[in-house]
């Protein structure tokens, strides 16, 4: 009989549902193969945010979410040997490491072993100068700005390392989201570089697994078209993986959700670009030849996934502050709303200029397709003048004092601007943008080191 | 056979992510017969026409027979990204739903799902 390795994902993003897991860790008591949690919840934005905290705080870094999910679940995992994979430790994950040992000791569980990647600090081991020297794939051109953070991807390797050494829980910082599952995958089947269509297989089944729920009927439901029973119950994905590289995705019994063949396909092609050529540290997935089958209620066997030579460079994520964001807002409803939204969007583009502040500004209408549309342009939706509209104003500045100026503006509509504004709001944020280069292998792989605490 | 021009909402679904300033969306026909007319109609040039308006410079599309779907990989479509853009939704994550809006194809009975809405559509 072939080894199964079963993987389960309790989280999607930084702030997913914090008991997702709680249904997965249930159904993997009854089984007695190996058996993975993995929680991703790492974004590019969240690792600039947490770059700052630790900075702050050499102990802080690591995801402000880390107890919420870690504690619901650690006693069971620890006592069904179930391993945690987790991308938890975002700008610190050693500082993850030590608090997830209090929360074991609090709870009085046996003292979990963890495994400790670290190495993707591009800021410990290159200059800034090395850094904007790299040549850039995407992004802005961040040559002016300071460097908040900067993190190369790493892939799975150092995850099967720490789990060869006995860990019974593995944090690590930035890694590409698939790595989390393929990690446990190379440590169970002994893959070596050459076995590339495993890899490639395990790459596509992690890529299914990393958005949580997006794969098992949430972000999918369109009533009447696209059903899904029980969506705020939804079960999040387990992976039911065979030595031969074909898996089944399925979900946890009593739960939400569905999956079907409609639902991998969605998640599949989330965030791919060319699908033959699926870039990861340790493979080129191919999910080009994939094919699903039906394999009862809710489980869908996925094969046909192939590898190709690993590419040559790794990919890294830069951030750099940029300004401040002030975003606005005020309704119109009623007789002739439309109209009035649009003199309230005039009125302030004229007051912006007015007061000389320069730089874009965007005017959208909430209720007149305002996600695809901005004020200007003509949209091909059919609006009534009489309705409930709402005029939303956004601009980035060098300063915070600047967008304030911008967000006051939209405010003074209460008294300045057409008949009847209401509900006005404004907000401020800091910004942070991002831009990805490429980083040489032999830079990065001398600080790739996993820790056992 | 009554053909209509309806959204390719009527014969497909479709999710939008992201990276960095590029926009990818998959198209996705609920059934086998749904494919050659996607494949057929779904273009890079109309795509490109349809995301025009928000910056869009390039579109590349991806074939995979096996799950009836199309990828498109949409360039420049974001506003700048996720970080930079002024847009309400910053990562594009509706461009999906405008997609199956604003692309209309002729659309004969037999190519709808079991129980589709749009068969009132057919009835008059």
């Amino acid at each position: 009989m072939q080894k199964k390795v079963f993987i389960g994902c309790g989280a999607g993003f930084s702030g997913d549902r914090f008991d997702a897991s709680i249904p997965i860790v249930k159904e993997f008591k009854h089984i007695n193969e190996p058996k993975y949690l993995m929680f991703e919840v790492l974004a590019e934005r969240t690792l600039a945010i947490a770059q700052q905290y630790r900075i702050k705080n050499p102990e802080e870094g690591y995801s402000p979410f880390l107890d919420s999910y870690i504690a619901p679940i650690i006693d069971d995992c620890l006592e069904n040997n179930i391993k945690i994979i987790s991308n938890i430790g975002a700008a610190n994950p050693l500082g993850a490491a030590k608090r997830i040992l209090q929360i074991a000791k609090e709870q009085k569980t046996r003292k979990p072993k963890i495994g400790v990647v670290v190495g993707d600090d591009l800021l410990e081991y290159m200059s800034n100068k090395e850094i904007l020297e790299s040549p850039t794939m995407e992004g802005l051109d961040f040559s002016n700005n300071q460097i908040t953070a900067a993190n190369v991807y790493l892939g799975a390797k150092p995850i099967a390392e720490a789990l060869s050494k006995g860990a019974d829980i593995v944090v690590v910082g930035r890694t590409v989201d698939s790595a989390l599952a393929l990690g446990p995958l190379i440590y169970e089947y002994t893959w070596k570089n050459e076995d590339l269509d495993l890899l490639g297989s395990g790459t596509i089944c992690g890529h299914l697994l990393e958005c949580g729920a997006q794969v098992t009927g949430a972000y999918f439901a369109d009533p009447g078209f696209k059903d899904v029973p029980n969506l705020a119950k939804v079960g999040f994905p387990i992976a039911e993986f065979y030595q031969d590289g074909s898996f089944v995705i399925t979900k946890p019994k009593d739960t939400g959700g569905l999956v079907s063949k409609a639902t991998i396909t969605e998640q599949l092609l989330y965030e791919t670009h060319d699908p033959s050529n699926y870039l990861v540290p340790d493979v080129t997935a191919d999910m080009s030849g994939l094919m699903l089958k039906d394999d009862g209620e809710n489980r869908i066997l996925v094969k046909g996934g192939k590898g190709k030579k690993a590419p040559q460079k790794l990919k890294a994520t830069i951030c750099c502050d940029n300004g401040f964001m002030g975003e606005a807002e005020i309704s119109y409803a009623g007789p002739n709303a439309l109209e009035r939204a649009k003199l309230a969007g005039q009125v302030i583009r004229e007051r912006i200029q007015i007061l000389g502040l320069q730089g874009q500004i965007r005017v959208e209408i909430i209720g007149a397709g305002s996600v695809h549309y901005s004020m200007d342009e003509s949209s091909s939706y059919e609006l009534p003048n009489n309705g409930d509209y709402r005029v939303r104003t956004s601009a980035i500045y060098p300063k915070r004092y600047q967008a304030q100026q911008m967000v006051d503006e939209v405010m003074s509509l209460y008294c300045c601007g057409p008949a009847a504004g209401g509900g006005g709001r404004g907000y401020i944020t800091p910004q942070s943008s991002t831009a990805s280069i490429l980083v040489n292998r032999e830079i990065v792989s001398p600080n790739v080191q996993v820790k056992i605490l | 056979m009554i053909k209509l021009n309806l959204p390719v909402h009527s014969i497909a679904h479709a999710r939008a992510g992201d990276k960095g300033d590029v926009s990818n969306i998959s198209l996705i026909a609920y059934l086998e017969s749904g494919w050659p007319v996607i494949e057929k109609l779904a273009t890079e040039e109309k795509v490109l026409e349809i995301f025009k308006h928000m910056g869009a410079t390039k579109v590349d599309r991806y074939r995979l027979p096996n799950l009836k779907a199309l990828n498109f990989v949409i360039h420049s479509a974001l506003g700048g990204g996720v970080n930079s853009s002024l847009r309400l939704d910053r990562h594009g994550k509706t461009l999906s739903s405008y997609l199956l809006h604003e692309l209309i194809i002729p659309v004969s009975e037999d190519l709808l799902p079991l129980k589709s809405p749009y068969l009132n559509k057919f009835e008059d």
